[in-house]
């Protein structure tokens, strides 16, 4: 029997960046805030002195362990799914944190093209412009009204860039200037301004200069040591919870924060329609508890989101078959459709690519939003172009060599120490649509340690997904032909989705909208039918957008931080649902 | 100095049972025993990682002197039983990573060590990978690893299958055949062609592959990359502080490899 426990205000489920924000922000309002994560507990010296290649990119040290539960994947409705069973495979976050420690600090906000994607590309193209088998949805809030919050979440996190000059004029300056410019970004924004593109430094959350954040936290300047993606910082230089909202909650007497406390189940009242807390196993002891609270918030990550709720039989589950419900429709994300371009072998020229930071980079958006014009192209969106130098391990160097030659062996030996240090990679970072056949529910056949069924992703390419990867490519192509590269190796654009949850941009299921018809939550992430449960994170993305999400993700938790206060106020629904263009 | 001044006695044992693998393995029969391979072994200049070992280390408790000497010692089997899974084991991994004018190959590396030692730890046990049932491993080609088999059985097994195939094409161990016949073999695991149980060839195959390349690269503190050889022939300094002062540079910085044990102040 669980244990029952004196009632708070707000439970936060996850300590990333949402779960985080929320708890910084209402704990700072004076409200008795629980935070319970799953993992560890972590603190900077975790990360100090292990800056070793091995563990953590190649055996994926800070990742979810994987052997309490995964996620099932299938390509097709009528495919039986399998479960992701390796870290190489499916990379979660963990601990207090999660993936928003280890990830590299690549900071766009989305375009306000994006946000209104839908009502846009019809004024534009016309309706027919949008496939078939497309859910093209608006987010149901527009750019002027993320500004505010982007610009909160960016002067938290302390990000390092310059304005690009395609981007909406921003309201405020990035809070410090951009990373150091190196030869090999150097290379790409001459090549790209000769082609008459607009080159900028990538927003890095990795920080150019020593910052202290308006909630008084202290972040140093980043050393550009490399060990920096798939880690976590051992100087306070990355933009990460850790450095930022955890011990600004942490600082505030009404927050709590437990570690290993495994969220099962939310508890939900039928009667009422209220959400009353949460259940969850404290995994040091076994120990089960129950945590009631006024508010709900679910901020666990895309899959655990969707999970709990399915789980909790909370929300109306979507059916591909009908087309019906809205619990884990447009499920989306970047998967191998996103990233994909060329390298370029240089002959004559070795760059120190062994140093780097996460978000250390160059690009374009010329070929972002609507920024070019679609009307002869076979797709929707577009994506920034970004050459980045993360700083490469031995391991990972050795992979860089002519594509046509052999992967071992003598030749590899020789032509891998040659070309170790002379390969560089260009990438188009586009968006990811939602399509009807695409969504998240419950496996039927595999469970988590406990027996509860494990998530279920069913995910292939929609009708745009090569056409726009293909394109992609061509326009890295062109750049790198520029850039003056020996050698370019071009990606082949996939046929499909190879089942690799590898880059953390998985998003929706719990999408927001202005209709519930086909939105789970409203745009404060609060749920249309349970008001006190606020579902914050990617799994509120209609679609994903062009770029990164974690800009988004963040200011979106800052905008569901302002809901829950007003809630709390007032008990009610914050939103007037109306409806929107059905896809 | 050299190696050998350095650590007399211990030393000297160290070559010659690397000789013996090289014997056996074939590689020798490329005439490399007298040139670059002696030189690759023993002519190494230590890292500055080192710089704590005490000069005058020798004798049988010089192990106590470093990392370095301490592994080259006390190298021994953990995982693999059969000495000859593991004749084999590193008699392919020195396909995949041969001896070279550049420098070493993955035996003298310590690859083969390496590899036993993962394979003892979490990882090679899937520590950290969803377990449960039901297992179909052949159902998907984009599913990653599908296999009921955890990767120290995969191991084990696709090293036995590789004497096997060895045996009855060519009547003969695998490890005492000539370079290019063994590389023939490895290729037939490599493209599939050859039935393995409860895996893919080419699942163990780039197992293999992968995890070579990582004893060659990967810190020498997991017992692979000796003496950081690895990382010379590469060119990569290891892990620093950062790089702060050198990143804009116009020039490729090749800089003495450092450790993470050095990284790390010396350990306790
Ligand atoms: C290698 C890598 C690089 C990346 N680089 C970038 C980048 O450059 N730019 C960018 O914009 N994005 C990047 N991302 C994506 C970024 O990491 C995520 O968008 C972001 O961290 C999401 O934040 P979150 O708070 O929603 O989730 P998380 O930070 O993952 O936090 C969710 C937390 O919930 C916890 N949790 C899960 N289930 C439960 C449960 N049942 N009970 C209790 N707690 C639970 C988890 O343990 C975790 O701590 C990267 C991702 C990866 C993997
Ligand atoms: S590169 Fe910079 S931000 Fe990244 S881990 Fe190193 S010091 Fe920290």
């Amino acid at each position: 029997m669980a244990e029952e426990l004196e009632k708070v205000d707000v439970v936060v489920v996850g300590m990333g960046w949402a779960g985080g924000i929320i708890a910084a922000e209402l704990a700072k309002a004076g409200r008795s805030v629980v935070g319970l994560e799953k993992g560890s507990s972590k603190k900077r010296s975790d990360f100090i002195g292990v800056k070793d290649e091995l563990r953590f990119d190649n055996r994926y040290h800070i990742m979810q362990n994987l052997s309490g539960d995964t996620v099932t994947s299938r390509n097709e409705v009528d495919d039986t799914a399998l479960p992701i069973r390796t870290t190489k495979d499916m990379q979660l976050g963990t601990d207090i944190g999660g993936a928003s420690l280890h990830w590299a600090g690549a900071t766009y906000r989305y375009w306000p093209y994006e946000f209104e994607i839908r009502s846009q590309t019809i004024d534009r193209y016309g309706e027919d412009k949008i496939p078939d088998d497309m859910n093209l949805q608006d987010w149901g809030i527009s750019y002027e009204e993320m500004e505010p919050y982007y610009e909160k979440w960016e002067y938290t996190a302390g990000i390092s860039g310059e304005q690009d000059p395609l981007a909406p004029e921003r309201n405020r300056p990035w809070p410090n200037p951009p990373l150091m410019e190196t030869p090999s970004l150097k290379l790409f924004k001459d090549a790209t301004a000769n082609l008459g593109l607009h080159p900028f430094q990538v927003a890095a959350g990795n920080l150019s200069q020593n910052y202290e954040n308006p909630d008084g936290e202290q972040l140093n300047a980043c050393m550009y040591c490399s060990f920096c993606t798939r880690a976590g910082c051992d100087f306070a230089a990355k933009s990460d919870p850790l450095a930022t909202v955890v011990p600004t909650a942490l600082k505030q007497d009404s927050f709590e924060l437990r570690t290993r406390a495994n969220v099962r189940r939310v508890l939900y009242d039928e009667e009422t329609q209220k959400a009353t807390g949460v259940m969850y196993v404290d995994e040091t002891t076994g120990e089960e508890y129950e945590q009631p609270a006024d508010v709900v918030v679910l901020a666990a990550f895309a899959f655990t989101n969707n999970r709990l709720l399915m789980l909790s039989d909370i929300g109306e589950q979507y059916d591909p078959e009908t087309r019906e419900g809205t619990l884990g429709r447009n499920f989306n994300g970047q998967y191998n459709s996103a990233f994909n371009g060329t390298q370029g072998l240089f002959e004559n020229e070795r760059f120190n690519l062994y140093m780097g930071a996460g978000a250390l980079g160059a690009a374009v958006t010329d070929y972002a939003a609507d920024n070019f014009d679609h009307t002869d192209l076979d797709f929707i969106g577009g994506g920034a172009i970004e050459l980045r130098q993360y700083g490469f391990g031995a391991i990972s160097s050795s992979n860089n060599r002519p594509s046509d030659t052999p992967s071992w062996g003598k030749q590899y030996k020789a032509d891998s120490l040659h070309y170790a240090y002379r390969a560089l990679r260009i990438w188009y970072t586009n968006i990811a649509m939602s399509y009807w056949h695409n969504y998240l529910d419950l496996d039927p056949t595999y469970v988590d340690e406990y027996g509860d069924p494990l998530l279920r992703a069913t995910y292939k390419f929609g009708s745009q997904e090569r056409a726009i990867a293909q394109f992609g490519v061509e326009k890295c192509h062109e750049i790198m032909e520029e850039m003056g590269a020996d050698i370019i190796q071009d990606d082949e654009v996939p046929e499909e989705f190879n089942h690799v949850y590898s880059g953390g941009h998985y998003t929706g299921g719990v999408v927001m909208g202005e209709d519930p018809e086909t939105s789970v939550v409203n745009n404060y992430l609060q749920m249309w039918d349970v008001d006190n449960l606020f579902v914050v994170g990617g799994s509120a993305f209609p679609q994903f957008g062009g770029h990164h999400p974690t800009p988004t993700i963040g200011a979106l938790s800052y905008r569901a931080a302002e809901g829950i206060e007003e809630f709390l106020e007032n008990g009610e629904q914050l939103a007037t649902a109306k409806g929107t263009l059905r896809a | 100095m050299d190696n050998n001044e350095r650590k007399g006695k211990e030393h000297k044992e160290k070559t010659f049972s690397r000789r013996d693998f090289l014997k056996t393995s074939g590689v020798a029969a490329g005439g490399i025993v007298g040139g670059s391979l002696l030189g690759g072994l023993v002519g190494m200049e230590h890292g500055s990682n080192n710089a704590q070992q005490p000069e005058s280390a020798t004798g049988s408790d010089g192990a106590e002197g470093g990392q370095t000497a301490q592994a080259e010692t006390y190298d021994a089997r953990t995982f693999f039983s059969r000495s000859e899974d593991f004749e084999t084991l590193a008699a392919a991994t020195e396909r995949i990573y041969p001896e070279d004018d550049n420098g070493p190959g993955a035996i003298a590396l310590g690859v083969p060590y390496f590899i036993d030692k993962q394979l003892y730890g979490f990882w090679g046990a899937n520590g950290t990978d969803y377990k449960m049932g039901p297992f179909r491993p052949m159902a998907s080609d984009t599913h990653g690893r599908q296999e009921k088999l955890n990767r120290g059985d995969m191991f084990l097994l696709g090293i036995r299958r590789l004497q096997e195939v060895s045996q009855e094409e060519h009547d003969e161990a695998f490890h005492n055949l000539d370079e290019e016949t063994q590389d023939e073999l490895l290729k037939m695991f490599e493209s599939g062609d050859v039935e393995v149980p409860g895996m893919r060839a080419e699942a163990f195959f780039s197992l293999l592959r992968n995890t070579t390349i990582e004893g060659v690269y990967a810190d020498p503190a997991y017992g692979g990359n000796k003496d950081m050889q690895g990382w010379k022939m590469i060119e990569y300094p290891g892990p620093r502080m950062g790089w702060t002062n050198d990143i804009q540079s116009e020039e490729f910085q090749s800089l003495e490899p450092e450790s993470l044990r050095s990284y790390q102040g010396g350990g306790v």
